[in-house]
């Protein structure tokens, strides 16, 4: 038997869970719907085709995005101003169009009559364009996934190892990630730079110069993934690569990282709010758009709940974590992600000195998998009580790995016993797997010996934080989610609706507003390319 | 049990031993000198790879020493653990005893009687992470109410109020913030850093205070306390940054509260205090 039904959940109340979610996410939904962003329409742009800046790096969408702001507004989407422009002005391409308005020699108007018919039908060509390039790349990894099999496609899956690195410089990035393939990564995450999240602009080409990470770039993308398509091709194992789609440039990120094939995207509903001040309107309509990208895409999104627990008690706040998870999945869902495409996340992260804390641990492993049994969960190690003392730190993620193990989680990402120390040493990195390699390998199928014991503690607990959760949705779906997070409900942090950052790049949408890019996304099954094209493949 | 320092045997017999003169690493045998470490050498696994490890060994002063443990990492890099005995010798007793906390630990009751006898009005506390850090960790440690390690942060005590500008805060805004607030003091956190952001990063907001308030006598008189926090402090002194305050890695809120009220409010923790007066930028 699978790993459903070892904790003998009340349906009802599950559903019960799910329904309070989903009425607790409509107003959210219903907002994002009738707003758009700087960031949305920058991707309509990047999407068809603009990419490149000017000398001191600011990119030609931005400028081009403001120009039209300034001159016409953007409560009607710029797709109309631009490709008006285009049609009716000197200027030979999109290019050319931003340099232009870049000099404040490029003027904008919101068409009517014929003329909007033709500045849509073109801005309607060129998003499809952009969707045509994403599907392609979809196409291109299924391929790969077929001829390169990973761990999560054998029979019975087995956890996909993820690894992590950051040095700064893409150039020292990429021998790191081919060994840590080598070494036994299945997922290779390139950390970002730190405060890229408060960028209102992405940076272009390749960058050599980062705090504590690497700059998301589209360049970046590109080489990282082809140095991982030539290692995938040497270990005949396709290796999955990993960025942040968060921040304020959510849409445009998860744009590019569809445009170059990134697999999985950091891509969390409520994390730049809480962790990164950025303002919860703006994050929430430009994560609705990033979504629906992602599902197009075919990526694998993570989300960030692990990180309420390094603020919160990981035992008091383990129901936060849960109803965080039912809202991504809501929001997930209806941004069109299949349930295979929804890494949630969740963290081991209790205090090793409260009794009982591994039996703790489990119950919440596996309340999650029993909760979200299509999703790819992944599954984060300690950090909060890695003290230091790189031997109980090994110690504690053999344990992290045995809960992986015994609950099914489908992505590990391997800890580092000296997390909190400095970034991981290459011998860091070859100690944690070998550590993941022994728990995996001396367990096997443990998984389906793990049967706790009916009405347990074990049990109970999970029962526990699941009836919590239900509590605390009601109390989010009467108060509304932006109160709820104003009030501090998630990493005991308090963010009003209209305080953080990049809340004037929010515009509400005016009645005939028109984005080539969302009436795709919202009128066509995100999926129907993808099985297509694979059909397609089948005969070959 | 004979404790023998090896190299001295003139110990006096009533000292108590941990202020005996001279020690050694110990393993399992008083003055056996043992350690034990770890390191890459960038070189495929192997008998030659061995003898450079211990060659290491000797060079940091092993001897003997012994490879318990070689493993290749790839193709071009093999892992050690070396065991091995030391001959160095520390003198214990010329170890100066670092200096404790100057200032007794209060609760946040104290802390909260002291504000308001002294004061009386709520002390003001401007916190930020400056410069490229985006990671809140540090500040919302010392600040949310949540707290740290068990501990309250300061925005649960009551005569403390706290303003957390959160991420990526420009110096400039700082500034012009503690001066709009009033602020007693201003705390600034830097938890991630790159070539050595977190010092660049300090000095110029402490060069900036001192610019903005250029009559200032002290932290406290006449400008805002300046507290940093972060792990990677330890190499620096408060003078070198130019601020009040350095706090490292698991500083809890009550430390820093009970350090505001010692360094602010002279004479309300039981100390003296060195700071004379209260200074008259308290006074609104």
């Amino acid at each position: 038997m699978g790993p459903q039904g070892k904790l003998d959940l009340d349906p009802e109340v599950v559903r019960t869970a799910r329904r309070l979610a989903a009425r607790a996410a409509e107003p959210i939904i219903r907002m994002a719907r009738s707003h758009t962003t700087v960031s949305v329409e920058r991707a309509l742009l990047r999407l068809a085709g603009l990419t490149g800046a000017d000398d001191e790096g600011r990119p030609w969408v931005n400028h081009l995005a403001d120009t039209v702001r300034d001159q016409v507004g953007l409560e009607h989407g710029v797709a109309l101003p631009v490709w008006d422009a285009l049609l009716t002005g000197p200027h030979g391409s999109l290019r050319d169009l931003a340099e232009a308005a870049a000099r404040g020699r490029a003027s904008f108007r919101l068409p009517s009559g014929t003329d909007a018919a033709h500045a849509r039908k073109a801005a309607g060509e060129a998003a499809r364009g952009g969707m045509g390039r994403i599907d392609r790349r979809r196409a291109e990894r299924d391929r790969l996934l077929a001829e390169l099999p990973t761990p999560d496609m054998a029979g019975p899956p087995r956890p996909l190892v993820y690894l992590i690195v950051a040095t700064g410089d893409i150039y020292e990035d990429i021998p790191q990630a081919q060994a840590a393939a080598r070494e036994g990564a299945d997922v290779v995450a390139v950390i970002r730079s730190t405060g890229q999240s408060l960028l209102d602009f992405v940076p272009e080409g390749a960058t050599r110069e980062g705090y504590a990470g690497t700059y998301a770039t589209r360049e970046n993308f590109r080489l990282m993934r082809s140095a991982l398509d030539e290692v995938s091709r040497e270990l005949g194992r396709y290796v999955r690569l990993t960025n942040y789609a968060s921040g304020l440039c959510m849409p445009e990120i998860a744009t590019l990282a569809g445009l170059e094939r990134l697999d999985m995207m950091l891509n969390d509903c409520m994390y730049g709010i809480i962790f990164r001040d950025i303002n919860p309107r703006r994050t929430f309509i430009d994560q609705r758009f990033s979504r629906q990208i992602h599902a197009r895409a075919g990526i694998v999104i993570n989300t960030g709940e692990d990180n309420y627990l390094t603020t919160a008690d990981a035992v008091d706040a383990a129901h936060t974590v849960i109803v965080s998870q039912l809202l991504n999945e809501r929001f997930g869902h209806e941004a069109g992600l299949a349930d295979a495409q929804l890494g949630l996340g969740h963290a081991f992260e209790i205090n090793p000195a409260v009794p009982e804390s591994f039996r703790l641990e489990l119950a919440h492993a596996q309340l999650v998998r029993e909760l979200f049994p299509g999703a790819p969960l992944k599954y984060m190690p300690p950090t909060k009580h890695m003290t230091g003392n790189i031997f109980a730190g090994y110690l504690l993620d053999a344990f992290f790995n045995l809960a992986g193990v015994l609950t099914g989680q489908s992505i590990i990402l391997i800890g580092m016993m000296t997390e909190g120390i400095h970034t991981p040493w290459l011998s860091d990195r070859d100690l944690a797997l070998e550590n993941v390699r022994y728990v995996r390998d001396a367990c096997g199928n443990l998984a389906e010996d793990f049967m706790p014991r009916p009405d347990g503690m074990l049990v109970q607990r999970a029962k526990r934080v699941l009836s919590e959760s239900v509590e605390l949705l009601e109390r989010i779906e009467g108060d509304g989610l932006l109160t709820a997070i104003a009030e501090g409900t998630f990493g005991v942090t308090r963010r009003p609706p209209d305080g953080g950052k990049g809340l004037d790049g929010v515009v509400p949408r005016a009645d005939g507003y028109f984005n080539p890019a969302i009436e795709i996304l919202d009128t066509e099954d995100p999926h129907a390319a993808a099985r297509a094209a694979t059909d397609q493949e089948v005969p070959a | 049990m004979t404790v023998e320092s090896p190299g001295t045997g003139a110990q006096a017999p009533t000292e108590p031993a941990d202020t005996r003169q001279v020690i050694r690493p110990y393993g399992d045998t008083t003055g056996d000198g043992m350690v034990q470490m770890s390191f890459t050498l960038p070189v495929p696994a192997g008998k030659r790879a061995e003898a450079a490890a211990l060659q290491l060994a000797g060079k940091m002063g092993l001897d003997p020493a012994s490879v318990v443990h070689a493993k290749p990492m790839g193709p071009d890099f093999t892992f050690f653990i070396v065991y091995g005995k030391v001959r160095h010798l520390i003198d214990y007793a010329s170890i100066p005893v670092p200096e404790e906390r100057a200032y007794p630990l209060l609760s946040s009751q104290e802390v909260n009687l002291a504000i308001r006898r002294t004061l009386n009005r709520r002390l003001v506390v401007v916190g930020a992470c400056i410069g490229t850090d985006a990671h809140t960790v540090g500040i919302d440690a010392i600040l949310n109410v949540k707290g740290f390690a068990g501990e309250k942060g300061l925005e649960y005590y009551r005569e403390i109020q706290v303003v957390n500008m959160g991420a990526q805060v420009t110096v400039a805004e700082l500034v012009e913030r503690a001066k709009a607030e009033n602020a007693d003091a201003v705390l600034v956190s830097q938890v991630v850093t790159q070539r050595n952001a977190h010092l660049h990063n300090t000095k110029q907001m402490a060069a900036a205070f001192h610019a903005e308030y250029p009559t200032a006598v002290a932290g406290g008189m006449g400008r805002p306390l300046l507290v940093v926090g972060g792990p990677r402090f330890d190499t620096v002194t408060e003078a070198d940054l130019g601020v009040d305050r350095i706090f490292g890695k698991g500083t809890t809120p009550a430390e820093v509260a009970s350090y505001l009220v010692h360094a602010l409010l002279p004479g309300q923790n039981g100390d003296t205090g060195d700071t004379g007066e209260i200074g008259e930028d308290d006074d609104e």
